[in-house]
């Protein structure tokens, strides 16, 4: 999140727009991002109507044993197809800013 | 105290055990090199474990107490165990993750949605795909699905 919030202006320069979407609820987004600084979109999703829809329901990992989203970063043309996708193995390690800027180029 | 007979390599050694591993997610996460794969943390930890061979060793030098015969080693096999657990949760736990083979595919539709923002107002994936950027409609989204802080 800190990355893609770095590179924002890189982003928007080449019209793609970072949508970060979980499990936690508006206040707690927005709480996160007045904390960390971010300013691109923040979606709630507690009743998993999204991640259920994208198949990345991660059962019972909550810290209150609800379920939360693993991980995933999808890149969406216009048309609305993906173009992109890192499903990643390990939580640790996510999709880097210069990975998903490289995969833009290929999108019109 | 006495300072000379403080088993320094022992506790200092210790100390860097813990800090090993809580800076992993709560410093070194925040960069993509040393997040991806605990680059920082393991020579940490490599440095914590001499600092321990020493302090076990020294504890069993001639002269020493048995209360440090019976704390240094209680110490190390601390150490070891918070060893263990990072291994664990940064390389075992943090690969159970689901295997989303429903998840779409490349060239695939994505699912539209429609869900709350930070201001309680709904906005749909067909929004987010239309709304300009820097006055210039959007060449795609971006989707980063996470956990959640949680």
């Amino acid at each position: 999140m800190r990355s893609i919030q770095k590179n924002l202006d890189q982003f928007n320069q080449v019209g793609i727009r970072p949508v970060a979407i979980s499990v936690d609820t508006p206040e707690e987004s927005r709480d996160l991002c007045q904390k960390a600084g971010y300013t691109f979109t923040f979606l709630s999703d507690p009743n998993l109507e999204a991640i259920r829809r994208y198949d990345l329901v991660h059962a019972g990992q909550g810290i209150k044993g609800h379920d939360i989203a693993r991980p995933a970063e999808f890149l969406i043309d216009k048309s609305g197809t993906v173009r992109w996708r890192m499903l990643t193995e390990n939580y640790w390690v996510r999709a880097r800013p210069s990975q998903i800027l490289e995969a833009a180029k290929a999108v019109e | 105290m006495n300072i000379k007979r403080l088993n320094w390599p022992l506790w200092l050694g210790f100390l860097v055990t813990i800090f090993a591993f809580v800076s992993y997610p709560f410093i070194f996460a925040n960069w993509e090199t040393t997040r991806d794969f605990p680059w920082a943390n393991i020579p940490l930890f490599v440095v914590a474990l001499v600092l321990l061979f020493f302090g076990v060793r020294r504890a069993f030098a001639p002269g020493r107490r048995l209360f440090s015969k019976i704390v240094a080693p209680t110490i190390a096999l601390i150490s070891l165990l918070v060893v263990a657990l990072f291994i664990f949760t940064s390389f075992i736990a943090s690969r159970w993750l689901p295997p989303s083979t429903g998840a779409p595919q490349v060239n695939q539709k994505a699912p539209d949605f429609s869900l709350a923002d930070t201001n309680r107002k709904q906005v749909s994936l067909t929004d987010l795909l239309t709304q300009p950027i820097n006055d210039k409609p959007p060449k795609g989204v971006l989707l980063i699905y996470y956990r959640g802080y949680w």
